[in-house]
């Protein structure tokens, strides 16, 4: 416990962004057959270290076959709020759920170059506590460390449905399910709230058995993966509406609410609209009655291509769809990234007015056709894929691999983990940075990127920026 | 030398016990400050302010009502105040064990401060804090030639009295943290000025019911 509130918390996203800027950034390691351990990668980013954009220390498991996927901490800004009685938490640890094992892991981070797992969490635990499986977003809530799942019971997962746990967030015991009512939600993703004005979403993906062993083309073109977005009221843990965004969008990814919690708007990404495989963002928004409304405000179109140059899974459609996997907002609400995994691109919009986004910037890496090479020179495996930004703003970090199985079937015979950074002008636009390329260690592939100190997609706050 | 169980010197613990409470973050200043900004007026620092001392209040008089009723029994009075010590202690000891924060206050919803305002008062034992100084301003006043009758009305009236003083003390040093913060220094300050005051807070339980044990003892 410490006598002052950790310096990382930050009461509004204003005051994080002056703050000092990161020098660490942990990397998910993950083996994509299982052959290896996998870990967490700590990155140098002190400007002028001898070791800047270098792997400084590694933490791996002793099990093999968890898959590393999404992950994150155990305390952030939303501390300072009296309501949650947390203020002298540490941001200390690193929450990293197995999403293929179910297992999660505790990594202390306190001193980076000496991390290390604190305590694990074995499947069994989950399974019996919860009745969930395949643990996947970490958020620091009110009542402690939320957690959503993949998948609920059973061997495959399908016996009923996914959700969110909670755990404690100082003991880290599972202390059970979140939801009181669900409503209609029967699959899960991603989910993020704004604290004050205590309202939660949450989106789909599949149940397991549509993205363990890769992709299911004919639930795809059948639209049976996830095209919701629910709306919770978070304290009474209640679904309170659903808002169905048309089946053929399908797999409804990435929740990113507006940072500052006096607005009450956010950004959903779809990966791949089946009708005309354009990939899209969807704006959601609390109209003046109460009333949850979602629009489709960025549509990015696919890109001819020749059968020849496509893998199997889309020779029949003789173009390759954008495939938005990932998308994130930075903390002044005014740049939304989005990474078209498929195409080889990462775009930045400017939402200032998020009914109405443009596109300020583009860097073009990778591809599944393009197969645009780094600035340096050098090749980049697969896409653009999980993307953070700093605090402040000024540099986008983003890695390359979407799901073992996924990326074996969109990028056949292609192997190699890579984190770049690209940096952002001032007024907008952003370029690869040549000096920032990091090959991960030979048979481990890149998914998310968390900073030391908190980033766009893990700290709520609970004052807003004025 | 100050007679420690004079009115006079207990009425100031009434007010400083008040202050202590308000400059608290844990007792929900900061919350006034996040209200003004979420609503973008001046107007909601004030209502929220009240919000918090009207849920502090009520957890005051809560605690202090029952041991105005056990006030008739005159005779116990020694006894009552010496158990009354001994609970306040037992819950700072109890606070000094259990450094947890109790899970059920983040169920509110943070529009409802008054309610999570007396939730979390009578989850830290605020009001306990105050019932040793308050026994303390009954034995000073009480007479043992009036009727029970009038002693009861007395106490009820001190009940009131010392809920009432303590919340404004505690209102008014929220209020001007809030305000100073609101309107001059910024949110930046929040976090600086925010210390862990957990085993601060335990220790003043402790020290409280051992007060009223010795008060009793020195001849009041």
């Amino acid at each position: 416990m410490n006598m002052r509130p950790d310096p990382t918390f930050h009461a509004s996203p204003k005051l994080a962004m002056g703050a000092a800027p990161e020098n660490y950034a942990f990397t998910v390691m993950l083996s994509p057959d299982g052959s290896q351990s996998d870990g967490i990668a700590v990155v140098d980013l002190k400007p002028g270290s001898d070791s800047f954009g270098q792997i400084v220390h590694t933490v791996t498991t002793p099990n093999k076959g968890d898959e590393f996927h999404h992950f994150g901490w155990n305390a952030c800004s939303a501390s300072l709020s009296p309501l949650s009685g947390h203020s002298f938490l540490e941001r200390r640890y690193l929450i990293v759920p197995g999403i293929r094992s179910s297992r999660i892991y505790i990594i202390d981070v306190k001193d980076p170059l000496k991390a290390h797992i604190h305590k694990t969490i074995e499947p069994e635990e989950v399974f019996e506590k919860t009745g969930y499986s395949r643990p996947h977003t970490i958020h620091c809530g009110p009542e402690g460390i939320y957690v959503s799942t993949l998948g609920g019971g059973g061997k495959d997962g399908t016996d009923g449905p996914p959700g969110i746990f909670i755990m404690d967030c100082e003991t880290f015991e599972i202390i059970g399910r979140y939801e009181m009512d669900r409503g209609k939600q029967d699959k899960h993703y991603d989910f993020w709230w704004n604290l004050p004005q205590d309202y939660m979403v949450s989106s789909e993906w599949g149940l397991p058995p549509q993205f363990e062993n890769g992709v299911v083309p004919d639930d795809l073109l059948s639209n049976k993966y996830g095209h919701s977005i629910h709306f919770w009221d978070l304290r009474a843990r209640k679904n309170i509406q659903t808002i169905d965004l048309g089946e053929h969008h399908q797999m409804a990814l990435e929740i990113r609410p507006a940072h500052d919690p006096s607005k009450s708007y956010g950004f959903c990404g779809v990966v791949v609209d089946t009708t005309n495989l354009q990939g899209a963002i969807f704006t959601w928004w609390r109209d003046d009655d109460g009333v949850w409304q979602a629009k489709k405000t960025i549509t990015i179109d696919p890109v001819p291509a020749d059968a020849d140059d496509l893998p199997e899974l889309l020779k029949g459609f003789g173009a390759v769809p954008p495939l938005v996997t990932d998308i994130d907002l930075s903390l002044d609400d005014k740049y939304l990234y989005v990474a078209c995994w498929g195409l080889g691109e990462m775009h930045q919009y400017d939402v200032s007015d998020p009914m109405n986004p443009v596109l300020a910037g583009k860097v073009e890496l990778g591809g599944i056709v393009a197969k645009h090479k780094h600035t340096n020179g050098k090749d980049f495996a697969f896409g653009p894929q999980m993307v953070e930004i700093s605090r402040d703003g000024k540099r986008v970090y983003w890695t390359n691999s979407l799901y073992s199985t996924w990326d074996d079937q969109f990028y056949p015979g292609t192997e190699g983990g890579q984190m770049v950074m690209a940096n952002v002008g001032e007024n907008g636009g952003f370029e690869l940075d040549k000096d920032f390329y990091i090959d991960f260690p030979t048979g481990l592939r890149a998914h998310q990127i968390r900073l030391e100190g908190g980033d766009c997609s893990t700290d709520s706050f609970c004052y807003p920026s004025v | 030398m100050i007679d420690m169980t004079s009115t006079t010197v207990l009425t100031g613990a009434v007010v400083f016990s008040g202050f202590y409470h308000g400059i608290n973050p844990g007792m929900g200043w900061p919350l006034a400050v996040s209200a003004a900004l979420m609503e973008r007026k001046h107007s909601a620092l004030p209502k929220a302010l009240a919000m918090l001392a009207l849920g502090h209040f009520l957890a005051m008089i809560g605690v202090l009502l029952p041991f105005t009723l056990m006030s008739t029994l005159i005779q116990w009075e020694n006894e009552i105040r010496i158990g009354a010590g001994v609970l306040v202690i037992a819950m700072g000891v109890y606070l000094l064990i259990n450094r947890k924060h109790p899970k059920f206050l983040a169920r509110v919803h943070p529009a409802r401060l008054a309610l999570w305002s007396f939730l979390a008062a009578m989850a830290h034992g605020a009001g306990l804090m105050l019932v040793p100084i308050f026994l303390g301003i009954n034995a000073a006043s009480d007479n043992a030639h009036l009727s029970a009758h009038t002693i009861m009305g007395n106490n009820i009236a001190n009940a009131f009295g010392v809920a009432a003083m303590h919340t404004l003390a505690m209102a008014a040093a929220g209020a001007l943290i809030a305000v100073v913060i609101y309107f001059w220094l910024g949110l930046k300050f929040l976090s600086k000025t925010w210390f862990n005051l957990d085993i601060v807070w335990a220790i003043s339980l402790i020290v409280v019911g051992l007060f009223g044990i010795f008060s009793v003892h020195s001849g009041h």
